[in-house]
């Protein structure tokens, strides 16, 4: 993954090197085991063994914003609703909190603005100079169907548009056909037009059926060289859930051990309350580590929470329960 | 405004920080009973009679939390006095009325749910997410489930009534948790209760007393004394209680066992484990590892039925043993008050002590020790999370109970092999397999020698599930229909007790005058019966026979005596019939009706044989075969529907309730009823697939070695049915202590103490019934009753979902 310019002093920080891919170890992809019931039980106890509290909780919440993926996925999305985003984007937090906290220095803004391909432009031009990157939803978002060539060209147009991450759909149908070969060629594909950007690969979990099927399509698409795996597209009936979330890391830190090669996790859709960040925070700390609480390998999907990270990084500077209101707008 | 300082290196850092839960309500709790507690004592607090006391100790800092009473004797029989009083009234009121307590009771607790977290927390030592999450929700749980018991008592157990006074002494592991569940079902049965926390940890069993003051609980039904093991003993030993129940460590346990021995009180033991986390290869390794936290990290592995020895199939050892380094290393060992520690305080000095010596005699012994890099508080008690690899079956450290954060793991490599090393130890409280399998699964499951078992899961508790153990982890079940029964009995028992102890009739003398036949005349072929061993008619060990004589003196037959080489033999042979457990109800059924089948045409010849031996005429011997017939039809009738239960448990999956056979069990008939008394006793236990080493009647055993030939002819395997003749106090007494006999029921006469107290060698299921009973009367010679004794019920918990 090629170095981010330091436009964003702190925030940058030496990327892993990527995920080249490689051929598909089916063996390997097939033999994970997972049981519901005690991933559920992880899941359910992770937020009542950790909990972060005052300036702690602070930190943790600005080192959330600074993983977001602050999205707009919208039929009705417009340049000007995007520009908007993009302003929120650089400045994510209100100057005067950014004061009390005392955190000025640390230039925060959000990890990538993720919009639609008409719309990359647009972003691209709103974030010049901030170093955020642009990410695009490619290759038929959300359903992923359709025809394969014109998917490849969707990704090559928003490369050529501006975007330095691609977030891709896989054919669910693969997994739940259990085609994984035609699943790791289809990600083999995405991989190699991508070029320098950052792949992420959407399993669509909550269309997958089973823990085990997102455990295998986790594997798969990792071996198929995903720099990310991301839960959703914020479009399924069911997206991004902390169940999932444990499978899915279970599987990047398998494949961490087996070849070296860190990938990155996105969970989307759903996350709007900051404790719910702050979740996926600790998720992240206790099954993987600290390299994993950087934007290059954790983004958290989002676009409301970013309005409740700052009520409650309010409330930690006034001491007062905060409105929505007094907090721009994204 | 003030910059708070540090957000900016936190920000890179990511370390967590402080969260502490606050103590002050807790402690302003304490300050207003002035540091200072009392006795509850038939509704008052009052202070213990000879002024002795002790302090109570915050563990995690060493402070000193309050000062309570070292109950004396007085003490002690004041507080029996009380719930002696007390108990009429409450056994009178209508199951609703009790419910009505018993809810109250729930909403107490509920209404109180943080302080009594907070306090538990800072008494015990163990962490405050575990008292808020998992200890106070289950009290809670327990009181709203036992409320559903009271309510239903009358029709679900018709027939049966409280058990009476009851002392409970609890540990100190689960303080609170543990005085619901003595607490709880002893209420919704109609018992009162004289209850005694562990001297470690009384703060919220004396917190809960006030709480069921204010709820309005009639004075005397619940009385709480504290003191050390001297109060706990003066309780077992008190004449006016008529139960014990007990959850600590075996060794206490088989104290009690041994001083209630004899004396009519009812006993329910829940003691130690070593239990066994199994691991297959096809398991899912990682929650496996958060299975191994909640087995053996959860309450600093002070848990009876914690998973303390992992036990792994090879091919998958090396990776999870990475795995489980990997994820100690991220475990908090902190204040208990944090709400971001997995691990608290060790509860006081001597645990810690005992932890220490235990894993230096490990590191001694040549196990491999691990532990994380991070070091412990040292302000408090506190132990890091331990590993033990290379730890072989013959290891202390494999088979005592350490009861701290230490894990002994071992490898296997065949599924019979996984059982084997499972069921290779003295306990059998809880066992945990760990497969995707279900056919393993549920193959295992019942193999293990455990009374719960957690199938891809570990340490699940609910108040609809039994609880309790196998082999020296005790006996009775705690919670569910068959928790229950330990403060229940049978309203005719009561009457039957009123008449007083059953009291032996002096054998008869033989008349000095041997029959002989008279000149001239052939004598008859001799008809000498043998033992019974294992489907053979065997001479006994020594060859000495014994003369039965019937009520007029005169001398009837002779029968073999047996000893205790005769007793070993016939216990090998059970053993080796063990497989009759594994027989379809189907197949236990038509045996015992081919041996009633069988018995029929004889009726004439064992009513006669009857007869001479006991007397009353030949048409009650007709009566009383007639009797065994029906009753062999009866438990025939029972081999395939003794069936067990699935609990409405909290969790998406089955916990199945499952009858399973004691095993080995040696049976004492009684002298009445020569025929029907054995059959009465043998013919439940071979019902549910237990093996028999049955005493008939020591005065009249003629007519059980007769029936051998009955057995002989009708199919049933080799050593399911043994009979050793002898005198039955010897022979008891042998089987009472055998380590490799799993039970004894004694109907024998005046030795009941003697069984019981030598039953505590192994902790062997005990029925010593005092009484005598009228074995003619279906109420009280068959049914339920006997099939409960006859069986254990092991709880599987399987969740499901994929």
């Amino acid at each position: 993954m090629p170095v981010v310019p330091g436009e964003r002093g702190v925030e940058v920080h030496r990327r892993p090197p990527r995920n080249p891919g490689g051929p598909l170890d089916l063996d390997w992809a097939l033999a994970v085991r997972v049981n519901r019931s005690a991933v559920e039980r992880r899941a359910a106890t992770l937020p009542t063994r950790r909990t972060v509290k005052k300036q702690w909780q602070a930190a943790w919440l600005l080192r959330a914003i600074s993983c977001m993926d602050l999205t707009t996925l919208q039929g009705d999305d417009t340049p000007g609703n995007v520009r908007r985003l993009c302003a929120k984007a650089r400045r994510p937090i209100r100057d005067d909190l950014v004061d009390a906290l005392g955190v000025g220095h640390l230039g925060i803004t959000v990890g990538a603005v993720c919009v639609y391909h008409q719309l990359v432009p647009v972003a691209v031009e709103a974030l010049a100079g901030s170093g955020i990157p642009v990410a695009a939803v490619s290759t038929g978002f959300p359903a992923g169907l359709n025809p394969f060539r014109q998917r490849l060209e969707e990704m090559r147009a928003s490369l050529e548009a501006g975007a330095r991450e691609i977030d891709v759909v896989i054919t669910r149908g693969h997994v739940l056909a259990g085609a994984w070969e035609a699943l790791h060629e289809e990600v083999r594909a995405f991989r190699e037009a991508c070029g320098d950007a950052c792949l992420k690969v959407i399993l669509g979990t909550g269309e997958l059926a089973t823990l085990t099927n997102v455990a295998r399509a986790s594997r798969v698409a990792m071996l198929a060289g995903a720099d990310f795996i991301k839960t959703s597209t914020g479009k399924e009936s069911v997206n991004a859930t902390l169940p999932v979330g444990v499978v899915m890391v279970r599987q990047i830190r398998e494949f961490h051990e087996r070849s070296g090669v860190a990938v990155g996790f996105k969970p989307a859709g759903g996350i709007r309350a900051a404790k719910q960040a702050l979740e996926y925070l600790y998720l992240m700390k206790e099954e993987l580590g600290h390299p994993w609480l950087r934007p290059a390998l954790l983004r958290l999907g989002a676009s409301a929470l970013l309005t409740d990270i700052e009520r409650q990084l309010e409330h930690f500077a006034t001491g007062r329960y905060s409105a929505a209101y007094r907090h721009p707008m994204p | 405004m003030n910059h708070p300082t540090g957000i900016s290196e936190i920000f890179e850092t990511m370390e967590y920080g402080p969260a502490p839960e606050a103590e002050q309500p807790a402690l302003e709790w304490i300050t207003r009973h002035g540091g200072e507690f009392g006795l509850y004592v038939g509704g008052r607090w009052v202070k213990g009679q000879d002024g002795r006391g002790f302090d109570v100790i915050n563990p995690a800092t060493r402070a000193k939390l309050a000062r309570v009473v070292q109950a004396g004797p007085a003490d002690v029989s004041a507080a029996v006095a009380a719930a002696r009083a007390a108990l009429p009234g409450w056994a009178a009121l209508p199951g609703h009325a009790r419910a009505r307590h018993l809810y109250a009771l729930a909403r107490a607790v509920q209404k109180h749910a943080r302080l009594l977290a907070v306090l538990e927390s800072l008494d015990n030592g163990k962490s405050i997410r575990e008292t808020r999450d998992i200890d106070i929700p289950l009290v809670a749980r327990h009181f709203y489930h036992h409320a559903g018991w009271a309510q239903l008592l009358e029709t679900e157990f018709a027939g049966h009534g409280p058990a009476g006074v009851v002392g409970q002494i609890i540990p100190w592991n689960f303080p609170l948790l543990m005085v619901a569940w003595k607490v709880a079902p002893a209420l919704a049965a109609g018992c009162t209760v004289v209850l005694k926390p562990a001297e470690f940890t009384p703060l919220t069993a004396l917190a809960f007393a006030e709480l069921a003051h204010e709820a309005g609980l009639p004075a005397g039904v619940l009385n709480v004394i504290t003191g050390d093991g001297e109060s706990g003993k003066l309780l077992v030993d008190h004449p006016d209680v008529d139960k014990i129940a007990f959850t600590g460590s075996t060794e206490v346990g088989r104290h009690i066992r041994q001083a209630t021995a004899g004396t009519g009180k009812k006993l329910s033991l829940e003691l130690g484990g070593k239990s066994p986390f199994i691991v297959f290869e096809d398991a899912d390794l990682d929650s496996v590892v958060e299975g191994v936290v909640d087995a053996i990290w959860f309450n600093q592995g002070q848990v009876c039925c914690a998973g303390s020895r992992l036990l792994v199939q090879e091919g998958v050892a090396a990776p999870l043993i990475g795995k489980l380094r990997a994820r100690m290393e991220k475990l908090r060992v902190g204040s208990p008050l944090d709400k971001a520690v997995d691990m608290g305080a060790i509860v006081a000095p001597v645990q810690l002590e005992r932890i220490r010596g235990l894993v230096e005699k490990g590191v001694e012994e040549g196990a491999q020790m691990w532990q994380p890099s991070w070091a412990c508080p040292t302000d408090g008690y506190f132990y890091p999370p331990t590993l033990f690899t290379d730890v072989s079956p013959s290891a202390t450290i494999a088979q005592v109970e350490i009861f701290g954060p230490v894990l002994v793991s071992m490898t296997f490599r065949t599924p019979a092999e996984a059982v084997a090393l499972a069921n290779n130890t003295p306990f059998g409280l809880a066992a945990s397999v760990w497969t995707e399998n279900i056919n393993l699964a549920l193959d295992i499951a019942p193999k293990i020698k455990a009374g719960v078992v957690w199938v891809n899961c570990t340490n699940l508790f609910d108040a609809a599930a039994g609880f309790g153990g196998y082999r020296e982890s005790g006996f009775g079940r705690e919670g569910g229909r068959e928790g229950m029964w330990e403060y229940l009995k049978p309203e005719w028992e009561t009457a039957n007790a009123e008449r007083g102890t059953r009291n032996e009739p002096a054998a008869t003398v033989p008349r000095s005058e041997v029959p002989v036949p008279r000149s001239g005349q052939l004598p008859d072929i001799d008809r000498t019966p043998k033992l019974f061993i294992g489907g053979k008619q065997v001479r006994p060990d020594q060859t000495y026979s014994r003369r039965i004589v019937g009520p007029d003196g005169r001398v009837v037959g002779e029968v073999g005596e047996g000893n205790r080489k005769d007793v070993r033999n016939a216990v090998e042979a059970a053993h080796a019939a063990a497989g009759w457990a594994q027989a379809t109800g189907h197949l236990r059924a038509q045996v015992l009706y081919y041996i009633a089948e069988n018995l029929a045409p004889r009726s004439a010849e064992f009513a006669a044989r009857l007869d001479a031996m006991i007397g009353g005429g030949v048409d009650a011997g007709r009566r009383e075969v007639d009797a065994a017939i029906a009753r062999l039809f009866t438990y025939a009738a029972w081999a395939d529907k003794w069936d067990g239960a699935v609990h409405h448990t909290p969790v998406r999956g089955v916990t199945l309730a499952m009858n399973e056979p004691i095993g080995v069990v040696g049976v004492a008939c009684p002298a009445e009823a020569p025929l029907l008394g054995f059959v009465s006793l043998v013919a439940p236990l071979v019902a549910t697939g237990n093996t028999v080493v049955a005493i008939p009647s020591e005065a009249a055993p003629l007519a059980a070695t007769d029936f051998y030939a009955v057995l002989e002819t009708s199919d049933l395997p080799a050593g399911v049915i043994n009979i050793l003749t002898g005198s039955t106090d010897a022979l008891a007494q042998v089987l009472a202590e055998h380590l490799d006999v799993d039970g004894v029921w004694y109907f024998g006469g005046s030795a009941g103490r003697a069984v019981e107290a030598a039953s505590a060698g192994n902790m062997k299921r005990t029925w010593v019934e005092p009484h005598r009973r009228d074995w003619l009367d279906p109420r009280q010679g068959e049914g339920r009753e006997f099939l409960r004794h006859a069986t254990q019920v092991k709880n599987i918990w399987i969740p499901y979902g994929e």
